[in-house]
C-alpha cells in the first residue's frame, strides 16, 4: 500500500475537472476521440487534426458563422482563369506577436509539395502551377506557382483552370506557416504545444500527450472581439462513444455523439438529440481489372438491380441517422448555392429481379462459369451485418456465391490498392465544398480510384468540370458524372451516414460544418 | 544466487531477440503498410514517404538497421503519431499504465488470497458457495462490460448524490485509479482466488497440519505459519506473468475510462500498422515480462526455503 501511495504522489495531480460549462469564465470542456496524429498543418490528414487546426490557425479565407466564405487572413482576393490575387489584412498577428504575411503562405505551400516532406495532401495544391512537378521532385521549390509581392499580396499562378480555388485556401493544407519556427524544431515541430505558434482564434496552451489538451483565446488574434470563449479544455480522450456520453450525463463535457445504444437513453432523459449530416457516401465499389469477373457490365448490371439501398438501410442496419443514397454526390451537397440532388436528382434504377436475371444470363454467356466473388469489407459490427446482407441477396436472387474478406481498415485499402477484391465496401467523405471533390474520384489518373474505372467520358467531364468557370457547365457536368457512374455500374452507392449527438442546453453558437473543421466553436459561447 | 541470476537474465535476453525478430517479420507480412490511408498517395509520394522511414530498403536490410538501433536504445519515430519518439511515448505513458497496473494487482492479490482462503475454511458452505459463484461471474464477464457497468454505476451515484463522488472518466488525481484498477483487477483476483483455494484446500488436509493440530497450536496460528505461507507458493509463481498480463492487459479499460496508459498505443499500433511503436511496445512488454519472472523466481525462493537458487540449475 506504501508503494501505491508513493506511486499516486508522482502521478501530475491535476485540479479537480471542471463542469461541462462555466457561464462565467466562458470555458468548456469536450472529449476527443483521439490524440491528434499531428498538429503540423502542412501534413495533417485526421479529422481531429483538421478541427484542432480550425481552431488555433487561419486560412486566407474562412467560413463565417453562417457557413459562407470569409475574408481571413485575406481582406479581398480576386480568382481569374488563369491564377488568383489574396490581399493580406495588415493587423493580423501570430500569437508571437510577428505579423502575418505573404511569405509565411508561399513558406506552408512550398514546404507542403516538397517530396521530401511527403504531405499526404499535397495533392489539394496541385491546381497551383508546378506543385505537382514539384512534388514528382521534377522540378525545384522556387518555381511553384505562387509568391508574395511585398508583405501583404500573394499572386497565384494556375496549373490549369480553378474556379473553386478561393474555397481551397480555407482547407489546413493552404495555411500559413513561419519558417523560423519550422526550421528550429525540425522534425520535432507541432509535436508539442511549446512547438509551434498560431495565428487562429485560439492557442493550444497545453497538450499532456494522450491525456489533456487545452485552448485558450488567443488574445493576439485579428478578430479577438467576435471571439467570446476563453476556454476549450479536452481533459478526456477516448473513442468509446459510450464512455463519452456517460461524461455528458455526469456533466462533464459539452457535447456528446450518440449511437444506436446511448440513444434510446437520451430520449429517455428527455435530451435534445441533434443531427449532423457527415455528408460521407458509403458504396460498393467493383474492381474493374480485366482479369476479374466484374470486369463484366452485364454482372454488375445485374448485382446493381437486386441490391436496392433502402432495404439495406430500414430492414438490415435499422440505425437512426443512416439514409439511403442513390447518387455519387451525397443528398445534402450543395453547390453555387442549391442542393444539388434537389436541382439535379440522381439516376432512376430500375429494382428488377427479372431483368437482373437476364443481365445474369447474358454475363454468364459472355464470361462462362462465375467463379465466388470476393466480397473485402471492414471489420465493425455495421460492417459485418452488412456484407451478410449482400451475400444473402446475392446467393438468393441470383444465385452468386460470394466470399467475405474481413479486413481492418488498413489492411482493407491496401487490399483494394492492389486489386485483390471484386467487391468492395468503401467510402468517400468530401475535402471541400464543391462536388468535384467526388466527382474526380473516378476519374482514370485517380489514385482513390481503386477499382481502376477507366472511361474516356468520364474523364473528359471531369476535366470540364474542373477547368469549366461557367456554373452550368459545371452543375451539367456533375449531372452527366452520376449518370455515367449508375450507368456503368462503377460503385453501387448504399447510405448516407447521418451523426447525432447532445449538447448542453447553455452552449450556443456551435456550427456543425462539413469543412473546415468540425464542429466550429469559433462563434460559440456559454449563455450564462 | 548471483551465477543463477546472471544466466536467468541471459535466457532472457535470447528471449527478447527472438520476440523482436518474430514481430519485425511477422508485422511486414501482414498486408499493407502505415501509409495506406482513406485518401491515396500518388506512387511518387508513396515513394518519398518510404524514403522518409527507410521502408524503401530490403526488409532484412531494415531488420539490421533495427537490431543495431534497438541495442542503442533507440526505437526510432512513430508513423501515425508524427514527430513523436518512440521512446518518448514508453516513456510517458507506461507509467500510467504500471499505476493502474500495480494498484490492479494489489487489489487482485489481496481480494484473491483472502477471498481464497475465506472460501477453503468454509469449504462446501455458503461463504464458500457465494464466493464460486462471484468467481465465475468475474471471470466469465468481458472486462468491456464489468467497466461500463461501473461507469454507468459512478453516473448514477453521482446523479444520486448531487456531487460527484468519483470521476467518471479521465486521469490525474488518486480519485481515477480506484474504480479502473478494480475493474482491471477483478479477473485476476478470481482466478487467485480459486487458486488460493485449492491450493489451500490441499494443504489443510496435509500431515503437517494435523501434526501441528496434534500439537496443540491455536487456530489461528496453524493458519498463518502453516496453511497461508504454503498455500500462498502457487499464487506467488502466478503473479508474474499477471504483472504483465495487467500492465499490457488493459486496453479496453484505459479506453474506457479515458486513461492514457501504453495498452491503448499498444493496440492502435497494430491496427494502424505504426510499425516502429508496434515493435518499441512489443519488445518493452517482452522486456518487462521477462525480467518479472526472473524476479519472481527469486522472490519464490525467499518464500519456499527448500528452493535454492544454484547457477547450475536444479
Amino acid at each position: 500500500m506504501l508503494c501505491l501511495g508513493l506511486l499516486c504522489l508522482g502521478m501530475a495531480v491535476t485540479s479537480a475537472h471542471a463542469e461541462a460549462v462555466s457561464g462565467q469564465d466562458q470555458a468548456i470542456t469536450l472529449s476527443l476521440a483521439t490524440e491528434p496524429p499531428s498538429l503540423d498543418s502542412m501534413q495533417a490528414t485526421d479529422q481531429i487534426g483538421s478541427f484542432l487546426l480550425s481552431h488555433l490557425m487561419e486560412g486566407l479565407v474562412q467560413y463565417d458563422a453562417e457557413g459562407n466564405l470569409a475574408p481571413g487572413i485575406a481582406l479581398r482576393w480576386q480568382v481569374r482563369e488563369d491564377g488568383a490575387t489574396f490581399w493580406l489584412r495588415k493587423d493580423a498577428r501570430w500569437s508571437d506577436g510577428e505579423p502575418v504575411t505573404a511569405h509565411n503562405f508561399v513558406f506552408a505551400w512550398r514546404r507542403a509539395v516538397n517530396p521530401q516532406t511527403a504531405s499526404q495532401y499535397a495533392f489539394i495544391l496541385f491546381p497551383i502551377k508546378n506543385a505537382e512537378a514539384i512534388n514528382r521532385g521534377e522540378l525545384p521549390l522556387s518555381d511553384l506557382g505562387v509568391r508574395a509581392v511585398g508583405d501583404y499580396r500573394l499572386e497565384v499562378q494556375f496549373e490549369r483552370s480553378c474556379p473553386y480555388f478561393d474555397k481551397l485556401t480555407a482547407f489546413m493544407t493552404y495555411y500559413p506557416a513561419r519558417q523560423d519556427i519550422v526550421e528550429r524544431w525540425g522534425r520535432a515541430f507541432a509535436a508539442d504545444a511549446d512547438k509551434m505558434v498560431f495565428n487562429g482564434p485560439f492557442t493550444l496552451a497545453k497538450w499532456v500527450h494522450g491525456a489533456h489538451l487545452r485552448l485558450e483565446k488567443n488574445t493576439r488574434y485579428w478578430n479577438r472581439e467576435a471571439i467570446r470563449l476563453q476556454v476549450i479544455d479536452f481533459p478526456y480522450i477516448t473513442s468509446d462513444t459510450t464512455a463519452q456520453y456517460n461524461l455528458y450525463k455526469d456533466n462533464r463535457i459539452a457535447l456528446a455523439a450518440l449511437d444506436a445504444g446511448t440513444l434510446n437513453d437520451a430520449v429517455k432523459r428527455g435530451y435534445e438529440a441533434r443531427l449532423f449530416d457527415f455528408g460521407t457516401l458509403y458504396f460498393l465499389e467493383f474492381n474493374q481489372r480485366s482479369e476479374r469477373a466484374t470486369h463484366n457490365l452485364a454482372l454488375r448490371r445485374a448485382i446493381q438491380a437486386v441490391l436496392e439501398p433502402s432495404l439495406l438501410v430500414y430492414k438490415v442496419l435499422g440505425l437512426p441517422g443512416i439514409k439511403p443514397a442513390y447518387s455519387l454526390f451525397p443528398s445534402g451537397m450543395r453547390a453555387y448555392g442549391i442542393t444539388f440532388s434537389e436541382q439535379y436528382p440522381p439516376p432512376a434504377i430500375d429494382y428488377n429481379i427479372e431483368k437482373a436475371r437476364e443481365y445474369l444470363r447474358q454475363a454468364r454467356r459472355e464470361l462462362g462459369e462465375i467463379e465466388p466473388l470476393t466480397l473485402l469489407v471492414g471489420d465493425s459490427p455495421r460492417a459485418v451485418n452488412e456484407a451478410e446482407y449482400y451475400q444473402y441477396v446475392l446467393k438468393q436472387a441470383l444465385g452468386l456465391e460470394t466470399r467475405l474478406d474481413q479486413q481492418t481498415f488498413k489492411q482493407r485499402i491496401a487490399k483494394m490498392r492492389r486489386g485483390e477484391f471484386d467487391i468492395a465496401a468503401a467510402g468517400w467523405g468530401p475535402d471541400f465544398d464543391d462536388p468535384i471533390t467526388f466527382g474526380d474520384l473516378f476519374a482514370s489518373w485517380n489514385d482513390n480510384n481503386r477499382g481502376r474505372f477507366e472511361n474516356r467520358r468520364y474523364d473528359s467531364w471531369v476535366a470540364k468540370a474542373q477547368s469549366s468557370a461557367d456554373q452550368e457547365t459545371r452543375l451539367q457536368a456533375f449531372d452527366r458524372l452520376q449518370h455515367i457512374i449508375s450507368e456503368q455500374v462503377v460503385i453501387i452507392p448504399t447510405y448516407e451516414n447521418v451523426g447525432m449527438y447532445v449538447q448542453h442546453p447553455q452552449l450556443q453558437g456551435v456550427r456543425r460544418s462539413l469543412f473546415g473543421g468540425d464542429p466550429n466553436f469559433r462563434y460559440a459561447w456559454v449563455e450564462p | 544466487m548471483i551465477a543463477y541470476i546472471l544466466k536467468r537474465l541471459a535466457y532472457g535476453a535470447i528471449t527478447i531477440w527472438f520476440i523482436a525478430t518474430a514481430t519485425f517479420f511477422s508485422m511486414h507480412a501482414v498486408p499493407g503498410d502505415p501509409f495506406n490511408e482513406a485518401k491515396a498517395a500518388s506512387p511518387q509520394l508513396r515513394q518519398n514517404l518510404m524514403a522518409r522511414y527507410g521502408l524503401d530498403k530490403p526488409v532484412t536490410e531494415q531488420y539490421l538497421i533495427y537490431l543495431r538501433n534497438m541495442l542503442r536504445g533507440d526505437f526510432g519515430i512513430s508513423f501515425t503519431q508524427e514527430n513523436r519518439q518512440v521512446n518518448d511515448i514508453i516513456r510517458e505513458h507506461f507509467p500510467v499504465s504500471a499505476i493502474l497496473g500495480v494498484a490492479a494487482l494489489l487489489i487482485a492479490a489481496t481480494g484473491g488470497i483472502i477471498g481464497g482462503a475465506v472460501a477453503a475454511h468454509w469449504h462446501n458452505r455458503s461463504p464458500d458457495r457465494a464466493m464460486m459463484i462471484a468467481v465465475v461471474l468475474a471471470i466469465s464477464v468481458p472486462s468491456f462490460v464489468i467497466a461500463a457497468l461501473a461507469q454507468m454505476a459512478i453516473v448514477r451515484a453521482n446523479d444520486w448524490l448531487s456531487f460527484p463522488l468519483l470521476p467518471v472518466a479521465g486521469w490525474g488525481g488518486i480519485s481515477h485509479v480506484w474504480v479502473p484498477a478494480l475493474v482491471l483487477g477483478l479477473g485476476t483476483m478470481a482466478y487467485l482466488a480459486r487458486l488460493m483455494r485449492s491450493s489451500m484446500l490441499a494443504v489443510m488436509q496435509s500431515d503437517y497440519v494435523l501434526t501441528a493440530r496434534a500439537k496443540g497450536l491455536s487456530d489461528w496460528q496453524i493458519f498463518r505459519k502453516h496453511q497461508l505461507r504454503n498455500a500462498m507458493l502457487p499464487v506467488v509463481t502466478e503473479l508474474g506473468p499477471t504483472i504483465a498480463a495487467i500492465t499490457t492487459g488493459g486496453f479496453v479499460v484505459e479506453l474506457i475510462f479515458a486513461i492514457p496508459g501504453l495498452g491503448r498505443y499498444f493496440v492502435q499500433a497494430i491496427q494502424q500498422l505504426d510499425y516502429t511503436v508496434i515493435m518499441g511496445t512489443t519488445v518493452f512488454y517482452g522486456a518487462f515480462l521477462v525480467l518479472m519472472v526472473v524476479l519472481i523466481d527469486i522472490a519464490y525462493g525467499l518464500i519456499d526455503p527448500r528452493i535454492r537458487l544454484h547457477g547450475d540449475g536444479r
